[in-house]
């Protein structure tokens, strides 16, 4: 074992393995046996990807191919794993949320019969194996493995609790829209294949081949991907199934928030970088769907009671800037924002999850409020959370999006004006978040207020380490006009978006802009922190919305317009098809078919009447068939 | 028109008329006897051809034996006056009708054949004599003609055990 | 004479033959019509031969084999009818007609 590298497979065998294990076992094995399965192979993935990110940070880039997985003609697809930077970071991102994710479940889930137990176990390091797959592939197809696993496991977890109809309903709301997006990311690999002949990244992204496509069809590529990257990350159109996608447990909530899932598009398009980069028109419609995905689930999440819902459409909100610094040519600036977004939003949904446990199950924080006094940990994590997500300086959040901010700005101004007004609806809604639930009185029924409670040290112990990781985890980005050569993470992924730097145009403002910017939305963050936090602890809207409130609340009827638009009609077309095209049409030529066998051979019967007189007379009859036929063929 | 040509075209006649005769009389007894007729001229044609020993054949086996055997069979079981009953009409136009598409769609097929123009010789050539015909039933085709001789016996004990009461 | 107008003939009296065969009940009298419909083919029979005879005129038995075939067939026919009226007698006898209608057992 001289090097880990040689040795990478083991980083998604493992959780596969647990899996299997939990899976299989979940009858026999207890629940710790589970919890201790589940969480060690996604440590020992853990340890396995830090030592990875060791490796690659001293310049080790590996490629690795296990065996041909297609081989058709002359298209040679192999199984192969490509460990670089990009591939690193995400693997750190994956096992290392992932592990304390699955610390949280074993006392989060710990009140479900033991066989539920061991399926959730198993369905979680499915989950996070499909998703080391889809960052690990070395070609789109591999890739695609991985992308369709964590579209299964998100169905499988969304609808964990498949005995309420509405959750199954949830989970294929999640599992179809992601379905379409699919089907693009689908044609565009074909398209890959049918032009370059290889699905391999480092056989693609290289000069040589990108020459042989032209303009149109890297823009047809790109758009088609990046439809793909909307299913997954939940961007416009098809971001409503996420919000929906709260149906699962809390922890599963953060792991498809923070760790896996809704960030695969966001690495897909990183890893395709040079290609959207020679697509400028591409990458306009991403900055454009980003900050309308951004602005919109903001405000949505501005009227929000659900205290998972409001995290759920700030995760939209969240992606939408990512995909604005995607468009906007900053690709560190997305990663980054991946990163820390990775540590308080996972930190917020494990937050949320320990204040629905304490409150027994209640979801709705108009019935919360004053909670501080009973869940000291949990209330001042979840503060540092709220901190960083807003964007308060000194907190990850803020230097994540102060990048994406300067990069949108870079690219217009227009797109900073508006990416700041999400960023400060994101601090008013989070703030109004926190101010109901912890600050106040309590509003519950008095049972609840009894029941109250800090949760257990499996709960707390990963919200402390992510709220330390929220605090701290912006500090590898420090930006240029900071201190100079202090971007660490910049530098890092440097090799990955080398080739993109080449191609894009560069706008370096100079510094006294960057610090009037960071400085402006600094002060307007703050202002807008404090009007929210003093609003909301002493008089919380309890009121049910009215005017454009009530249109935020019902989501602006987006779930009610797809419904109307794309439900109803299919439904409409499919028991069309079923009741009619099924069973008058397939079924009644089925039936016919039968019918008039039976009929035919019934009037057939009378054919063979046993009359020598009519044998006959068919067989002269055939006679002149025969000749007529062979005199005509003649000729 | 010589004396063959015209010969030809009365036996021609003489064959198509019987031959019609058999099928369209309701008397088994007068379709006996046309087709005895037919034979006659079938013979006729033979000799015509320089066919001796088949003519010979022929009016001594059909229309000696056969015809007899028929005439015998149709007087023992009384069926000469047994009319036969006219049931199903249109099966037998149908029947009529099959039968002349048969000959018309042969006739056409005879049009384009190469064969057509040759002549068949009349008169003359030895090869239908009793002489020419014995050497080679004798020597080429003597064990088919032993055989045949094995059919007849079966044909025999065949008929024999058919005709057999129970 | 040409050989079409033997042809000619041949077919007719097969043809005529083959209605019978296809309009009569009469089982006998379906039986005489297979004995012409034979008859035409053994004059069509003849007539090639005596063609062959004429065209391949270098061997004195050139077209001999297909009068001997005629002979042959004669006397298959001469068996045939035997075992056939023995057949039509039984026949008669079982069930008093020979109407070949009364032959339908194939149905059952």
């Amino acid at each position: 074992m001289n090097n880990v590298l040689d040795i990478v497979y083991w980083i998604p065998l493992l959780p596969l393995l647990g899996c299997i294990i939990n899976g299989l076992g979940r009858k026999s094995l207890s629940k710790g046996a589970v919890g201790f399965i589940g969480s060690g192979v996604i440590l020992a993935s853990f340890i396995l990807s830090l030592w990875v990110f060791f490796q690659v940070r001293g310049g080790n880039v590996h490629t690795a191919e296990y065996f041909p997985f297609i081989n058709v003609g002359n298209l040679k697809i192999p199984f192969a794993f490509q460990i670089d930077q990009l591939s690193a970071i995400w693997l750190l991102i994956i096992t290392g949320i992932g592990f304390l994710i699955h610390v949280y479940s074993t006392s989060y889930m710990h009140d479900e019969k033991p066989e539920h137990f061991g399926r959730y176990f198993a369905y979680l390091n499915l989950f996070v194996f499909s998703m080391l797959l889809l960052v690990m592939g070395a070609n789109f197809v591999i890739m695609f493995i991985g992308w369709e696993g964590v579209g299964l496991c998100s169905y499988l977890l969304i609808g964990f609790w498949f005995k309420k109809k509405e959750y199954s309903k949830a989970a294929n709301k999640a599992f179809i829209m992601n379905r379409v997006g699919d089907l693009a990311f689908l044609i565009a690999l074909f398209i890959l294949i049918s032009k370059l002949g290889t699905t391999t990244f480092s056989e693609i992204f290289t000069p040589a081949s990108l020459a042989k496509l032209s303009a149109k069809e890297i823009s047809a590529i790109t758009l088609l991907l990046f439809i793909g990257a909307t299913g997954k990350s939940a961007q416009i159109p098809l971001y409503t199934w996420l919000p929906d996608a709260m149906a699962g447990p809390t922890p599963v909530s953060a792991l498809i928030h923070a760790a896996t899932m809704v960030t695969a598009g966001i690495y897909m398009i990183a890893r395709a970088n040079l290609l959207f980069s020679m697509a400028p028109s591409t990458l306009n419609i991403i900055a454009i769907i980003g900050i309308a995905t951004a602005l919109l689930a903001a405000t949505i999440a501005l009227k929000q009671n659900d205290i998972k819902k409001v995290l759920a459409y700030s995760t939209v909100s969240q992606l939408g800037y990512m995909f604005l610094a995607l468009g906007s040519g900053a690709y560190v600036a997305a990663v980054f924002h991946v990163m820390t977004h990775a540590f308080f939003k996972a930190l917020l949904f494990l937050g949320s999850g320990s204040v629905i446990h304490a409150m027994g199950g209640e979801q709705d924080m108009r019935k919360m409020g004053g909670l501080s006094k009973y869940m000291k940990i949990t209330n001042l994590t979840f503060l540092l959370g709220c901190l960083a997500i807003a964007g308060i300086p000194g907190f990850s959040g803020f230097f994540s999006k102060d990048e994406i901010l300067a990069g949108a700005f870079a690219k217009s101004p227009v797109l900073y004006a508006l990416g700041l007004l999400g960023a400060l609806l994101t601090a008013f809604y989070m703030f109004r978040l926190y101010a109901t639930t912890f600050k106040g009185s309590f509003r519950g029924t008095h049972e609840q207020e009894h029941h109250l409670h800090e949760s257990p040290a499996a709960i707390t112990i990963p919200l402390i380490i992510l709220a330390i990781l929220s605090v701290v985890g912006g500090f590898v980005g420090v930006p240029e006009f900071m201190a100079h050569g202090a971007h660490a993470l910049s530098d890092f992924l440097h090799p990955i978006f080398k080739d993109s730097y080449a191609l894009l145009p560069v706008h370096e403002a100079d510094h006294s802009t960057e610090w009037g910017l960071a400085g402006l939305s600094s002060v307007l963050i703050i202002v807008t922190v404090i009007i929210a936090w003093t609003r909301f602890s002493k008089k919380p809207d309890l009121e049910p919305a009215s005017g454009l409130g009530k249109v935020l609340e019902n989501k602006w009827y987006v779930d009610e317009l797809y419904d109307t638009v794309i439900v109803k009609p299919l439904n409409k077309l499919g028991s069309f098809l079923g009741n009619v095209v099924d069973k008058r049409i397939v079924d009644g030529a089925v039936n016919g078919v039968g019918r008039l066998v039976r009929y035919g051979s019934r009037q057939l019967r009378w054919v063979q009447s046993g009359q020598t007189g009519s044998y006959i007379l068919m067989m002269v009859l055939g006679m002149v068939l025969v000749f007529v036929v062979q005199f005509f063929l003649r000729k | 028109m010589n004396i063959t040509q015209l010969l030809f075209w009365i036996l021609t006649v003489i064959a198509i008329g019987s031959a019609l005769m058999i099928v369209t009389s309701k008397n088994p007894v007068y379709s006996v006897l046309g087709l005895i007729v037919t034979f006659f001229a079938i013979s006729g044609h033979y000799i015509l051809m320089n066919a001796q020993f088949l003519a010979i054949v022929n009016i001594i086996v059909y229309a000696g034996a056969i015809m007899v055997l028929f005439l015998f069979v149709i007087m023992l079981m009384n069926l000469s006056r047994a009319t036969e009953t006219l049931k199903n009409k249109w099966l037998q136009i149908v029947g009529a009708i099959a039968g002349s598409c048969l000959f018309l769609v042969l006739v056409a097929a005879l049009k384009n054949t190469e064969v057509k123009k040759n002549l068949v010789e009349m008169g003359t050539g030895d090869i239908g004599l009793v002489k020419s015909l014995g050497r080679e039933l004798f020597t080429t085709f003597v064990i088919p003609f032993e055989i045949s001789s094995v059919l007849f016996l079966s044909a025999m004990i065949g008929s024999v055990v058919i005709g057999k009461k129970e | 004479m040409p050989i079409n107008y033997y042809i000619t003939l041949a077919l007719c009296l097969f043809a005529i033959g083959v209605v019978g065969v296809l309009t009569r009940r009469n089982a006998i009298i379906v039986f005489m019509c297979i004995e012409l419909m034979l008859n035409a083919v053994n004059l069509l029979l003849v007539a090639f031969s005596k063609m062959h005879h004429l065209t391949k005129g270098a061997a004195a038995t050139a077209g001999s084999d297909g009068q001997l075939f005629v002979f042959f067939i004669m006397v298959v026919a001469a068996a045939e009818v035997s075992v056939g009226l023995a057949i039509i007698v039984m026949m008669y006898r079982n069930v008093h007609s020979i109407n070949i209608n009364f032959l339908n057992r194939l149905k059952h």
